[in-house]
C-alpha cells in the first residue's frame, strides 16, 4: 500500500474543505477560550467568531472556481463549483451579520456566552457543506449537523419558556422531517446502489426512460425527499413548526433560521432536483407549483391577522418560500428544457432575500432592550419619531419583502414573474402578483405603527451599538442597490445557477 | 447602443429628489430652512422645465420623442433608462412642476409637525411623478409608477385628517392591486416583442392579427390606468383619499395622480393595442359617461367640500377618458386640454378648500355662508376657478370639454348628449356649492371674522388663474404642441382616418385640423 500516494492525495482534496475547516476550528477555539474569559469579556467570543467567518471567505475565495469548471473531491463526495461558491457566500455574509447583531442582543437578553458563537460556526459549516456535498451520506451529515445546532440555539433563551418550547417543537419535527428524508435517502441507495448523485441521477434517468414518468418507487424516493426538504424550507403544508419556532427562538436565531437555514435547504434541493430528479422534471414541478401556491396562500392570510412581528415575519417567509419555488418551476421550459432564467430567478431570489429579510428581523433586534420583550407589532409604535433611521431601515425591508420598486425585493419578483411568463405560467404569474396587494397589507400595518404614537413609547428610542448600526447599513445598502443597479447581483446569480456546473 | 443625447429631462427629474437629499442634511430644529429649501427647489423644478417650451419642436416633421435621454441600466435583463418626451408628456411635466411648486407653497402654515419628513415626502413624490410622464422604457415607468405610491402613502397617512390611515392604506392598495396586473402585462409584452422600450412599439404597434394577445394586454393595463384615472366603477378609493389627505396632496393627487392614468391610456393602451382599443371602444366610452353623470350626480348630495370637489374629478375626468376613447382627433387633443384645466381648476378648488380649512377646521359646508362678506379676494378667485372648472367660455374649461364634445360627436351624437348632462350638472353642483359658501348672510359667527387671502396665498392661486385665462383665451400653442402626438395615435388606432379626411367629403376632421393650427 503507498500510504505516500493516499497522504497527498488527502491532503489536496483537504483543501477543497477548507473553509468549512475554518469555521469549524474558530468554533472550537471558541469553546476552548470561553473558560479564560470574564463576564465582561465574553462578547470577545463574537469577534473570534467573525474572525473565523473571515478567514472562511478568505479561503472561499481562494479555491473559487471560475464559470463551468467543477472540482471534486473525496472521490467525488464534495464538488466545488460556482453553485457552492454562491451559496457559500449568503451563508457566510448571514452569519457575519448575525454574529454582529448578536453582540448587542445578547448582552440585552443577558445570555452572553462562548456556546452560542461556536454553535453558530458549527451551524455555518454545516450548511456549507450542505451546499458542496454530492453524495447522499455527506448531504444528510451536512444536514442533520446544522439542524442539531438550530435546535440548541433555538433554546438557547434558558430562562423564557416559549424558547424552551419552541427547541423542544423544532427538535420533535425536525428529527421526524429527517426521518422522511432518510427514508427518501435510503429509497435512491436501492435504487442505484451508490449514494453518489452523479450515479443515482443515470439511474433515475433510465428508469425514466423504461416508464415515461417516474415509476412508484423513484416516485416515492422523491415524494419523501421533497416533503423532507419542503419541512427545512418550511413551505405548506409542512411548514407548522416555523410560526412558533421563529416567535420562541433569540431574534437574531430567528433571523438565521429563516435566512441561512432556508437557503441551506434551497441549496440541497437545487442540488437533487436539478440532478438526481432532473428526468423526472415534469412529476416535480407540479408539486414544486402546488406548494408555491399553497405556501403563498397561507403565509399571506396567516399574516394578516398577526399581532407578533416575529409571527408576522414567519408566515411572510412561508410566502416568500412560495415565490421562490415559482422561480424553481419556470426553470423548466414548455417543452422540457432547462430555462436559465428562471434558475437565475431563484438564486436572485435567494440571495436578495438573505438581506432584505435579515434587515426587517435585524430591526426588530435593534429594537430589544434588557428586561423587555419588545416583539409585538405594538412594541414599534413611536419608533418613527424616536428613531426614524430605523423606522425607515425598517419600511425599505419592508418594502423590499413586498416586492415595491425600488429595492431588491421588486427585481426579485420582477425577474420571477418574467421567467414564469416566459415558460408558459401565466396563471401562476397572476397568483403571484395577487398576492402582493395583501402582504403590502400586513407589511404596512407596521409601518403605520412605526409612525403612530409620539416617540416617548419603550422600545422608541433604542440605544443601537456600533456593530449592529454596521449590519443594519450594510444590509439597508445592499437591499438598496440591488434594486436600483442589480446588474452586478445578476451576474453573481448567473455565475452561482449555471447549469452546466450543475449538469 | 451609445449613451445620446440631451441631459435636461435628467435635471428636470432629478432637480426635486436633489431638494429631498438637501432637506435631509438640514437639522430637525431648522423647520424655517427646511421650508424655503423645499419651496426654492419647489420653483427651481419650475425654472428648470421652462427651456422645454422653447426647445420643443412641434410639427409634423419633429422627431416624435426629444430631448431624448438613453442609457444602459440592466443589461442582462434588456432593461434601459430611457426618457424622452413629446406633447403629451410635456404638458404633463410641466403641469407638474407647476402644480408641485404651488402644493409646496400652500403647505407653509398648514404643515407644522415632522415638517423634515414632509418635505421630502413631497419632492420624492415630484421625482416619481416626473418619472411617470417621462419615462420610455417600460421597467422604468413602472418603478418610478410604483415606487411614487410610498410617500404619497404617509402624505395621506402622517398630514391627513382624522381617517387618514384607512385613507392612505385603501389608496395604496387599490392602486397596487392595478399596477400590479400592468407588471405582468409589461412581461407579456417584453416577452412578445422582447424590448421594454416604448418607442419601438409605439413605432410598430401590435398587429390586426394578434387581436387576442392585445385584448389581454389591455385588459392588463386598463385596471392599473383605470383605477388611477379613476373609472367607474373603480373611483371608490378617491373620495376618501382625496378629503383625508392634507391639501397639498390633495392638489398633487387631483392635479397629478389622475393624469398618470389618462396619460397611459393615450401612451400606451390606445396606441399599443390599436385593434383592442377599437374592440373595447364602446365599452370604454360607457364607463366614462357613467363616471361623467354618476360623479355629477353624487356631488349634489355631498355635504363635505373636499369630498365634493373629489367627486367632481371622477366625473371630470370621465370626460377626459371619454375624449380618448372617442378615437377622434378632437376627442384626444380635448382630452389632454382637459386634463390641463382639471389640473389647474380643481387643483385650485383644493387649495381653496384648504384656505378654509386652515381657518375654520372644518370642511362642512353647512358651517359656511356669506363668506364673500368677510373675504372679498377669496371670493373673487373662488369664482373664477369654479367658473374655470364649470366651462365658461374665456377660461381654459371651456376649450377642453367644447372640443372632447366635439370630438366625441364626430363619433356619435349620443356620446356628446351624455357628456354635455355631466358638463350641465357640474355647473349645477359648483355654483350650488359656490352659492352656499359665498353668498347669502352670514349665519355662523365663526365666519364674520374670517381673514382674506395672504400674500403667499395669493402666490399660490395667481398662477393658477393665470394660466387658466392663458388657455382659455389662447390654446393655440397647446394645440400645436400635442398635434403631432395625437395625430400618431389617430393613425395608430384607425389607419384610414387622415386620409379620408383629406377628401372633401368630410368636413369635420378638415376643421379639426385647421383648429390645430
Amino acid at each position: 500500500m503507498n500510504w505516500q500516494l493516499i497522504f497527498d492525495q488527502a491532503r489536496n482534496d483537504f483543501i477543497f474543505v477548507f473553509p468549512e475547516a475554518m469555521l469549524v476550528f474558530f468554533g472550537l477555539a471558541i469553546l476552548l477560550t470561553d473558560f479564560l474569559l470574564t463576564k465582561a469579556q465574553k462578547s470577545w467570543n463574537a469577534y473570534t467568531a467573525l474572525v473565523g467567518v473571515l478567514f472562511s471567505a478568505a479561503s472561499l475565495f481562494l479555491i473559487r472556481t471560475p464559470a463551468h469548471d467543477v472540482a471534486t473531491a473525496f472521490d467525488g463526495a464534495i464538488v466545488i463549483d460556482p453553485f457552492f461558491i454562491f451559496f457559500g457566500l449568503i451563508f457566510l455574509t448571514a452569519a457575519a451579520a448575525v454574529v454582529l447583531l448578536s453582540i448587542g442582543y445578547m448582552d440585552a437578553v443577558e445570555e452572553q456566552r462562548g456556546e452560542y458563537y461556536a454553535l453558530i460556526l458549527f451551524a455555518t459549516a454545516a450548511m456549507m457543506l450542505l451546499a458542496c456535498g454530492n453524495d447522499l451520506a455527506v448531504l444528510f451529515l451536512a444536514l442533520e449537523t446544522m439542524s442539531i445546532s438550530f435546535y440548541v440555539l433555538t433554546g438557547f433563551l434558558v430562562r423564557r419558556r416559549n424558547s424552551n418550547e419552541a427547541a423542544l417543537k423544532y427538535m420533535l419535527i425536525g428529527a421526524f422531517s429527517s426521518g422522511v428524508l432518510a427514508y427518501g435517502f435510503s429509497i435512491l441507495y436501492g435504487l442505484s446502489g451508490s449514494t453518489n448523485l452523479v450515479k443515482i441521477e443515470l439511474h433515475i434517468a433510465d428508469r425514466a426512460t423504461q416508464f415515461a414518468h417516474a415509476d412508484a418507487l423513484s416516485f416515492l424516493a422523491l415524494a419523501t425527499v421533497a416533503a423532507g426538504v419542503f419541512f427545512k424550507v418550511a413551505a405548506v403544508p409542512f411548514h407548522q413548526w416555523a410560526p412558533d419556532v421563529y416567535e420562541g427562538a433569540p431574534t437574531t436565531i430567528t433571523a438565521y433560521i429563516s435566512v441561512a437555514s432556508k437557503a441551506a435547504a434551497f441549496a440541497l434541493l437545487l442540488r437533487l432536483f436539478l440532478t438526481v430528479y432532473w428526468p423526472v422534471r415534469l412529476d416535480w414541478i407540479a408539486i414544486f407549483a402546488m406548494a408555491a401556491v399553497l405556501s403563498m396562500t397561507l403565509g399571506t392570510f396567516a399574516a394578516l391577522t398577526q399581532t407578533n412581528i416575529k409571527r408576522l415575519l414567519a408566515y411572510s417567509s412561508i410566502a416568500q418560500v412560495g415565490y421562490m419555488l415559482l422561480g424553481l418551476v419556470a426553470s423548466v421550459d414548455k417543452d422540457g428544457a432547462l430555462n436559465q432564467r428562471g434558475l437565475r430567478a431563484t438564486a436572485f431570489y435567494l440571495f436578495a432575500y438573505a438581506f432584505f429579510n435579515l434587515g426587517a428581523f435585524a430591526v426588530v433586534v435593534a429594537l430589544q432592550k434588557r428586561g423587555m420583550i419588545g416583539d409585538s407589532i405594538d412594541d414599534l409604535r413611536g419608533l418613527g419619531r424616536g428613531c426614524p433611521v430605523a423606522a425607515v431601515l425598517m419600511l425599505l425591508f419592508l418594502l423590499s419583502l413586498a416586492g415595491v420598486p425600488p429595492t431588491a425585493g421588486f427585481v426579485a419578483k420582477l425577474l420571477i414573474f418574467s421567467a414564469l411568463i416566459g415558460t408558459g405560467h401565466p396563471i401562476l404569474a397572476l397568483v403571484g402578483v395577487a398576492y402582493i396587494v395583501p402582504a403590502v397589507y400586513y407589511y404596512f400595518r407596521v409601518v403605520a405603527t412605526m409612525w403612530s404614537g409620539d416617540g416617548t413609547e419603550a422600545h422608541a428610542t433604542p440605544v443601537i451599538p456600533a456593530a449592529q448600526q454596521f449590519a443594519l447599513g450594510v444590509l439597508a445598502v445592499v437591499t438598496l442597490v440591488a434594486g436600483v443597479f442589480p446588474e452586478q447581483f445578476l451576474r453573481l446569480a448567473n455565475y452561482g445557477l449555471q447549469v452546466a456546473s450543475l449538469r | 447602443m451609445q449613451p445620446s443625447g440631451s441631459h435636461i429631462l435628467n435635471v428636470v427629474l432629478f432637480t426635486p429628489l436633489v431638494g429631498a437629499l438637501v432637506i435631509l442634511l438640514i437639522p430637525r430644529a431648522r423647520a424655517e430652512i427646511q421650508r424655503l429649501v423645499a419651496n426654492a427647489f419647489g420653483v427651481l423644478g419650475v425654472v428648470v422645465a421652462l427651456p422645454l417650451i422653447w426647445r420643443y419642436r412641434a410639427g409634423a416633421d419633429a422627431p416624435r420623442f426629444q430631448f431624448v435621454s438613453d442609457h444602459s441600466w440592466i443589461p442582462l435583463l434588456g432593461v434601459r433608462y430611457t426618457l424622452g418626451i413629446d406633447g403629451l408628456s410635456l404638458v404633463l411635466v410641466l403641469l407638474t412642476t407647476v402644480l408641485g411648486a404651488v402644493a409646496m407653497l400652500s403647505s407653509w402654515n398648514a404643515i407644522r409637525e415632522r415638517e423634515k419628513e414632509f418635505y421630502m415626502a413631497m419632492l420624492v413624490l415630484q421625482t416619481g411623478m416626473l418619472g411617470v410622464f417621462l419615462s420610455l422604457d417600460f421597467v422604468l415607468f413602472y418603478v418610478f409608477w410604483e415606487a411614487m405610491l410610498v410617500p404619497m402613502y404617509f402624505l395621506i397617512g402622517l398630514w391627513g385628517s382624522e381617517r387618514r390611515i384607512s385613507a392612505a392604506i385603501k389608496f395604496f392598495l387599490y392602486t397596487l392591486a392595478g399596477s400590479v396586473v400592468m407588471l405582468l402585462g409589461i412581461l407579456a409584452v417584453y416577452h412578445s416583442r422582447g424590448t421594454f422600450d416604448m418607442r419601438t412599439i409605439l413605432d410598430a404597434p401590435f398587429g390586426a392579427d394578434t387581436l387576442r394577445a392585445q385584448k389581454w394586454l389591455f385588459w392588463g393595463f386598463f385596471v392599473a390606468f383605470a383605477v388611477k384615472v379613476p373609472m367607474f366603477p373603480f373611483h371608490t378609493w378617491l373620495p376618501d383619499a382625496h378629503t383625508e389627505a392634507p391639501t397639498a396632496a390633495s392638489v398633487l393627487l387631483a392635479g397629478v395622480l389622475l393624469k398618470m392614468g389618462t396619460y397611459g391610456f393615450m401612451r400606451i393602451s390606445v396606441p399599443m393595442f390599436p385593434n383592442a382599443a377599437n374592440a373595447y371602444r364602446g365599452a370604454m366610452v360607457v364607463l366614462s359617461l357613467i363616471a361623467i353623470v354618476y360623479g355629477a350626480l353624487v356631488c349634489l348630495m355631498q355635504k363635505d367640500m373636499k369630498r365634493l370637489i373629489a367627486y367632481s374629478s371622477v366625473s371630470h375626468m370621465g370626460l377626459c377618458t371619454l375624449g380618448i376613447f372617442a378615437l377622434t382627433p378632437l376627442g384626444l387633443s380635448g382630452s389632454v386640454l382637459q386634463q390641463l384645466n382639471h389640473g389647474l381648476a380643481t387643483g385650485g378648488l383644493f387649495l381653496l378648500a384648504g384656505i378654509l380649512y386652515e381657518r375654520r377646521h372644518t370642511r362642512l359646508i353647512s358651517e359656511f355662508g356669506g363668506l364673500a362678506t368677510p373675504m372679498p379676494n377669496f371670493a373673487a378667485i373662488y369664482m373664477i376657478v369654479t367658473l374655470s372648472s364649470l366651462g365658461l367660455p374665456l377660461l381654459g374649461g371651456f376649450v377642453g370639454e367644447f372640443t372632447v364634445l366635439r370630438g366625441a360627436f364626430e363619433a356619435r351624437w349620443q356620446w356628446a348628449a351624455w357628456g354635455l348632462v355631466g358638463v350641465i350638472l357640474s355647473a349645477a353642483y359648483l355654483l350650488w356649492l359656490y352659492q352656499r359658501v359665498m353668498l347669502g348672510e352670514i349665519t355662523n359667527p365663526a365666519n364674520e371674522t374670517l381673514r382674506d387671502l395672504s400674500a403667499r396665498e395669493f402666490a399660490t392661486l395667481v398662477p393658477l388663474v393665470a394660466l387658466s385665462f392663458w388657455i382659455g383665451v389662447y390654446p393655440t400653442p397647446i394645440f400645436r404642441a400635442i398635434d403631432q402626438p395625437v395625430h400618431k395615435i389617430v393613425e395608430a388606432v384607425n389607419p384610414g382616418y387622415y386620409s379620408v379626411a383629406a377628401g372633401p367629403v368630410a368636413p369635420v376632421p378638415a376643421s379639426a385640423a385647421a383648429k390645430a393650427r
